[in-house]
């Protein structure tokens, strides 16, 4: 069984800032790395593997530095790693990510699972892998938290706040899961030296997977942003003291004042 | 040309150490000093994360690791804890490294796998009660049962690493083996298993510092191992036991340098929190300026050890160097520590701050695997004294 986990490069958001001029991310200096739920996807991934026998490619759209990522995903036990680097995929939206990751995945063609992170800490969307699988054509099951392969059919508990649901499907199906589902591993010392010794990175372009031009990277991306900025906090809490009585009184008056009652 | 990068593998490997080092190590390291505990569970941990054998060939189930990524390996567990360093670093150097680079190949596939993997610890004996920087003055003797064909070992070792706890496995012993014509004794070193008979390790309690790294007196009372457990030739012992100590050398800088980096993180950001006279101290430039110099030591230690690395990654001569950096970033973290308690004040007093730790765990390496006397004599052998 192959099961490809689709992994994307984050910048650190715990080590992030917004620059309140331009409202963009100060990426300066901060580090790189798989995104949290992706980790959890590929210990997933991983798992099913020691159970069952699987190869566990590692699949992530990005720019030719997201090439550490998959080296980390490599360290960790993924056997093989594919990414998918273009100038022309640049500034695409959850839509066009997920047209330009079904081409690769059809271009793997041989696969049971594709499991991905619910979604990533710097867009917070949790859109792309559901799109994937609709690209596909295959099922989907997502807020994954545990998950059994039987035969040609996945498993898998779903949790939505607080409605749990099991269910099953047909595989080919895809996954997305979420950080309650499991502790990612290390990699371990070994795991690092073969990861960047002895294992490929394989990297295809816009031809390699026939991506038509018109769906990938801007020109394919419905989703057009025209401002990104940190919230201002213009409403500021005020804070009433005095006896009980009194204090019920401000607060009524400064209801009233509002039209809030 | 000088090239001062690391690879893109021996960084990741630095992040990921660093991580396993915070999480699975720093949470335990105030405790298990406090009781003066060695921490099986941490051992197998870090054995399964492929911290022991990190020199070995794969071949052998080893990590197939150049010597600096061991260092750095070494340097970022010496970040949060000396204790558990040491076991890395004796488990390695000493222990897996004599089988490694002495042992035939029967010895190498008998003994490395289960090393690399962590199932079992190795240390190395050689101090004696009355052998210490005079190594040379080993009185435990071996000699050959030819009946039998066995080694009879008798005599002792004093503050051996690794060798008293439940995943103890076995230990390289050096023992006199005859005397030269020259009238000089005559050393070899064996591969002993801690099940042989006649082998007793007692554990040393008290220590004031690695408090959670296990440290042991060896007692040999006709102890009995397989003829074929000599290391190399008969006769071999001295050199073998110079040349592991060169490599020691160089896992017992990077604990200083490593200890030297955690102790000045944790200055650095005490002093950054801590305020008085209505401002944090680090304000103050009596304060800045100790951490100023504190980094400066920290630089030079870490390109004084790294070059000792890189001459012996690309087979050169790193005897000198690797003196150097053992004393220098020993004393780095002497100063760095005795700073780092200073900066926190009266609270750099209590066991509850890491510094105190770090502190006490700094003595030994002024001490261990060659004093910072033996260093110097060494040193200026080396520069032509
Ligand atoms: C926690 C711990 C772990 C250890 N682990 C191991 C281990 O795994 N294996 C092992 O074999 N050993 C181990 N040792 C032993 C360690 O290597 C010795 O303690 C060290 O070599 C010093 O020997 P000594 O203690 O006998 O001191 P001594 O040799 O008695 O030295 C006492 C003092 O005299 C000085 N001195 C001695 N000779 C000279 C000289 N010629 N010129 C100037 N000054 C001199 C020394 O520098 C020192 O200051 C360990 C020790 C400790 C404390």
């Amino acid at each position: 069984m192959n099961i490809i986990v689709t992994i994307k490069q984050v910048p650190d958001t715990n080590n992030i800032t917004i620059d309140p001029e331009t409202g963009t991310l100060n990426r300066e200096g901060v580090p790189a790395i798989i995104n949290p739920e992706d980790k959890n996807a590929l210990e997933a991934a991983l798992t099913l593997k020691e159970k069952h026998g699987a190869k566990v490619i590692v699949l992530s759209m990005g720019p030719p530095q997201a090439e550490k990522a998959l080296r980390e995903a490599l360290a960790m036990g993924a056997d093989e790693a594919i990414l998918l680097s273009d100038r022309a995929f640049a500034g695409a939206d959850t839509w066009a990510t997920a047209y330009t990751l079904s081409c690769a995945v059809k271009k793997i063609k041989d696969y049971s699972l594709i499991i991905g992170g619910r979604q990533a800490i710097d867009g917070d969307t949790a859109q792309t892998g559901p799109q994937l699988s609709e690209c596909l054509k295959i099922p989907q099951i997502t807020y994954v938290q545990d998950v059994k392969v039987e035969g040609d059919t996945v498993l898998a508990k779903s949790v939505f706040g607080n409605v749990r649901r099991m269910v099953q499907a047909k595989m080919p199906a895809l996954l997305t899961v979420t950080k309650e589902m499991n502790e990612p591993r290390y990699s371990t010392i070994r795991g690092i030296a073969t990861a960047y010794r002895e294992k490929k990175i394989t990297v295809w372009n816009s031809k390699d997977v026939d991506a038509k031009p018109m769906r990938i990277g801007l020109p394919g991306s419905p989703t057009q942003v025209r401002k990104t900025f940190s919230p201002k906090h213009e409403r500021e809490g005020k804070v009433f003291a005095g006896a009980p009585g009194q204090l019920a009184n401000d607060l009524l008056g400064v209801l009233v004042d509002n039209n809030y009652v | 040309m000088i090239d001062y990068s690391l690879t893109d593998e021996q960084n990741f490997l630095r992040e990921t150490v660093r991580k396993f080092a915070e999480n699975e190590i720093a949470p335990y390291a105030q405790e298990l000093d406090r009781e003066e505990k060695f921490s099986v569970e941490i051992t197998k941990k870090m054995g399964e994360m492929g911290f022991f054998g990190a020199f070995v060939s794969p071949k052998y189930g080893g990590q197939g690791l150049d010597y600096i990524s061991y260092i750095i390996m070494v340097e970022e567990i010496a970040r949060v804890d000396g204790s558990q360093a040491a076991t890395v670093a004796a488990g390695n150097s000493l222990g897996i490294g004599p089988i490694y680079y002495f042992g035939n190949e029967e010895q190498k596939q008998k003994w490395l796998p289960r090393l690399c993997k962590g199932e079992i610890l190795s240390g190395f004996g050689l101090t004696e009660a009355d052998a210490g920087s005079d190594a040379g003055g080993t009185l435990t003797n071996a000699v050959l049962d030819e009946r039998k064909n066995e080694w009879v070992i008798n005599g002792s070792k004093m503050f051996i690493t690794n060798t008293s706890n439940e995943l103890s496995g076995v230990v390289i012993v050096q023992a006199v083996t005859g005397k030269s014509a020259k009238g000089r004794k005559e050393l070899s070193c064996f591969i002993v298993p801690t099940d042989a008979p006649g082998f007793e390790s007692r554990k040393l309690h008290d220590k004031m510092m690695w408090r959670a790294s296990d440290t042991s007196e060896l007692y040999f009372d006709d102890c009995r191992i397989p003829a074929g457990n000599i290391l190399g030739n008969k006769g071999e012992g001295f050199k073998q036991m110079l040349q592991t100590l060169d490599g020691g050398r160089l896992s017992i800088g990077s604990m200083g340098l490593g200890g030297a980096q955690g102790a000045f993180e944790k200055a650095l950001q005490y002093s950054q929190e801590r305020k008085q006279f209505g401002k944090p101290i680090c304000k103050n430039q009596a304060i800045a300026f100790k951490l100023a110099d504190m980094a400066i030591e920290i630089e030079a230690a870490r390109n004084l050890l790294y070059k000792a690395c890189w001459l012996k990654n690309n087979g050169l001569p790193y005897g000198k160097e690797g003196s150097m950096a053992k004393l220098y970033c020993a004393e780095v973290m002497g100063r760095v520590a005795n700073q780092a308690v200073q900066i926190h004040g009266g609270y750099g007093l209590m066991k509850d701050y890491d510094v105190e730790r770090f502190f006490r765990d700094q003595k030994l390496l002024d001490i261990g695997e060659g004093t910072s006397e033996i260093q110097r004599l060494v040193i200026s052998r080396y520069i032509g004294c």
